[in-house]
């Protein structure tokens, strides 16, 4: 379960986020819709421990730690994930060496056997065949040169891998093609059990076609301005944000 | 890496040192400073032939007219020459076991898997009492002589095979090249000697380390390395621990010769005391390497790993002589702390249809120096040669510095040379990329660098790749955050 209570953050000066106050509890997912600018990516940063974001009031916590006196590895550990809206090139690190390292790290900090080369190819392919990736995905080089829906399928690739308790999708849609949606939804439901749970940043009713949320928030002016059943997604595609933004 | 560990070794063997010379008067024979008379002692120590030391002593000669040489982007107090010692006799100054070596150095062995008994060599431990290898020795010389292979120190060599190294010494660095390699002409104290005959591939990697009577040759290493018509040879040199040293200046000499399609592969990876993280202290690593790629379609390759010393000045260099003959380069120089490098190469293109490759990736991190300096020369003769040249530099912090000084002279309009350069950092977005998916800093530091690196990296063999891949994690620890 994740709770977020009255989180207050800022990137230098200027305040992004003023007061979100957000539970997910497990087996749920839910999404956040807002304009753009409106902090989604910062609170996703926040919660994932990223340099440069200075919470200056509230807390988080995360199955019961508060996460963040934690260090992002740490929070990788605890199993938090994000798919990352401009995922990162990495020159010369291969991706199924990256996947591997990986996983090896999180296995170790919680204490669990590592995987050795073999068994994790083995892993590493199905889940490769699962997302329809060519298997060459796993010999290049982790997101370099990769199409802007490849990177989001890699994305996806280390979440199957990962297997996180919860994940944070941040406009995990923007970019893919309408199968490259389906098979994107699919990878998170198959993840989708009494444990899991998602946070799943979006502009588009399409992917919460697939995607069913629980709840749907809206996220304006850095605070949670209104939550609905998944229905709320629809009215938003018909209305637009007007009106809800907080002064 | 442990930096006040390697300051209190080098107190420690400082203090021995100062004991040894009250006490001990073998080592009184030997005292500070350079003179026709410490020139004379170690030849006549060595029992070398008259020709050697005439040609110690005309290099000594030559040296005496020179001067230190200032154009490299690195700075140091003066060296005061009179002050050394040029022959001393390292196992004085040994611990007797590993119980006497401090154990943060031990620790950064660990950290490395450096196996146990290798710990203890590479620390200085007097080597019989603790190295069980004289087999593994004595068997990896039968399989080379079988071959028909040479391989030995340089002063057997010059015992044993006097004709060989009487032809070759000096015959790619002439003694009196430059100011540090007719400094070591005239006191080299030991190091290599490799020989490959004629159509022979040598039936494994040769290796310093399995040389146990080479190590700690000292501050003046020699070495020479010579593949006749269609021998090929990879060579490794040094070892990917820290080596524990007193000396402070080394001024090394290789040399290489390859003939008709010979091939000579020369991988190095050096870590010696870079100093403190105040700049104290440190080796002074003043190194001469060039190969002459005789004959035709030969090829002379280095590939090397430098993360150590206080001060790196090295340009491994292919003179290409031979129609056709190739040379590469490539090469990974760390620097962290207050270390200096200035390195890169010369490729001398004389021959028709020569190639060159020069891949150089330049890695600073706290308040070091990293310069990149290379020259492709094409002669006039040299029609339809081609030099490719890439040189990328990483910065980690912002008090370090990375330069790139290349110099092309084309003297044939048929030959073509290109050059590529890139500077970048390690962006904030990679590092926070790797630790959201459970790397620790200095893991993501350690996977960006090698990523970086790689294509110096795959140019090495493969169990020291992976040997210098964590050493290049454990030589930029403490550089972020
Ligand atoms: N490093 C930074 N320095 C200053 N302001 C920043 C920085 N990073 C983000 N911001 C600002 O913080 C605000 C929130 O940005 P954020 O990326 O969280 O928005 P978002 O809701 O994810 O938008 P989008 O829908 O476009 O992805 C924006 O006004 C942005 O300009
Ligand atoms: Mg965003």
């Amino acid at each position: 379960m994740l709770e977020i209570k009255n989180l207050h953050a800022r990137i230098g000066d200027a305040e992004i986020l003023k007061g979100v106050t957000l539970t997910i509890p497990d087996g749920e997912i839910h999404a956040i819709m807002g304009p753009n600018g409106a902090g989604k990516s910062t609170l996703s940063y926040v919660l994932s421990g990223r340099e440069g974001y200075e919470v200056t009031k509230g807390e988080v916590i995360f199955n019961g730690e508060n996460i963040l006196e934690m260090e992002p590895e740490d929070r990788a550990a605890a199993g938090l994930f994000l798919a990352f809206q401009y995922p990162v090139e990495l020159p010369g690190v291969g991706n199924a060496n990256f996947l591997r390292t990986s996983l090896n790290a999180i296995r170790r900090k919680r204490g669990e056997e590592e995987l050795d080369a073999v068994a994790f190819l083995k892993l590493a392919r199905a889940a490769v065949r699962q997302l329809a990736m060519k298997e060459d995905f796993l010999k290049r080089n982790v997101n370099v040169g990769f199409s802007g829906g490849e990177k989001k399928r890699n994305e996806m690739l280390q979440m199957a891998i990962l297997k996180p308790h919860l994940a944070i999708l941040d406009e995990t849609d923007s970019g893919l093609d309408i199968d490259a949606l389906k098979i994107v939804a699919e990878g998170v439901n198959a993840l989708r059990d009494e444990k899991f749970s998602a946070l799943v940043i979006t502009h588009y009713q399409r992917l919460l076609d697939h995607i069913v949320p629980d709840v749907v928030h809206v996220l304006a002016g850095g605070k949670i301005v209104r939550s609905g059943p998944a229905s709320l997604a629809l009215e938003l595609e018909a209305s637009g944000y007007a009106g809800l933004e907080v002064a | 890496m442990s930096m006040t560990t390697e300051a209190t070794i080098q107190e420690l063997a400082a203090q021995k040192y100062k004991y040894g010379f009250t006490t001990d008067i073998e080592m009184e024979e030997f005292p500070k400073g350079l003179s026709t008379d410490i020139v004379r002692l170690i030849s006549a120590k060595k029992g070398e032939p008259e020709w050697l030391l005439a040609w110690r002593l005309k290099a000594y000669e030559a040296w005496l007219k020179m001067e230190e040489p200032h154009w490299a982007r690195v700075h140091h107090p003066p060296i005061d020459y009179q002050a050394l010692y040029y022959y001393a006799a390292p196992a004085k100054a040994a611990p007797k076991s590993l119980d006497e070596v401090d154990p943060e150095l031990l620790k950064t062995y660990e950290k490395l898997g450096i196996p146990l008994n290798e710990r203890a060599a590479l620390a200085g431990v007097a080597v019989d009492a603790v190295f069980d290898s004289v087999s593994v020795a004595t068997t990896f010389r039968e399989t080379l002589a079988k071959a028909g292979v040479i391989f030995c120190s340089i002063s057997e060599a010059v015992k044993e095979h006097p004709e060989l190294v009487r032809k070759y010494l000096g015959s790619v660095v002439p003694a009196g090249d430059n100011y540090f390699a007719a400094l070591n002409s005239a006191v080299f104290s030991d190091g290599s000697f490799v020989f490959i005959p004629k159509g022979v591939k040598c039936p494994m990697e040769l290796s310093t380390y399995f040389r146990i009577n080479a190590r700690n040759t000292g501050q003046f290493e020699r070495t020479l390395i010579v593949a006749e018509e269609g021998a090929s040879v990879s060579y490794l040199e040094g070892c990917t621990a820290p080596m524990r040293d007193e000396n402070q200046l080394h001024a090394a000499v290789v040399e290489l010769v390859a003939f008709d399609d010979a091939k000579i592969k020369y991988s190095t990876v050096q870590n010696w005391y870079p100093g403190d993280a105040d700049g104290k202290g440190g080796i002074y690593n003043f190194v001469t390497k060039r190969g002459a790629c005789r004959g035709r379609n030969s090829k002379i390759s280095w590939t090397q790993v430098e993360t150590g010393s206080a001060i790196t000045w090295k340009y491994p260099s292919c003179i290409l002589q031979g129609e056709g003959s190739v040379g590469e380069f490539y090469s990974v120089a760390v620097t962290n702390s207050h270390q200096q490098a200035d390195t890169g190469t010369k490729m001398i293109h004389v021959g028709r249809n020569t190639t060159s490759t020069i891949i150089s990736k330049g890695i600073s991190a706290g308040k070091s120096n990293n310069t990149y300096r290379g020259l492709v020369k094409i002669m006039p003769g040299a029609s339809g040669a081609r030099n490719f040249t890439q040189c990328d530099s990483l910065l980690i912090g912002d008090q370090c510095g990375a330069h790139t000084v290349p110099y092309i002279e084309n003297r044939n309009s048929s030959a073509k040379v290109e050059h590529e350069a890139t500077t970048s950092k390690i962006a904030e977005d990679q590092l926070f990329y790797c630790r959201s998916r459970g790397l620790s800093e200095e893991d993501s530091v350690g996977l960006i660098v090698n990523g970086f690196c790689k294509d110096v990296l795959k140019e090495l063999p493969m169990e020291f790749a992976v040997e210098a891949q964590k050493l290049l994690a454990v030589s930029l620890e403490g550089s972020v955050g």
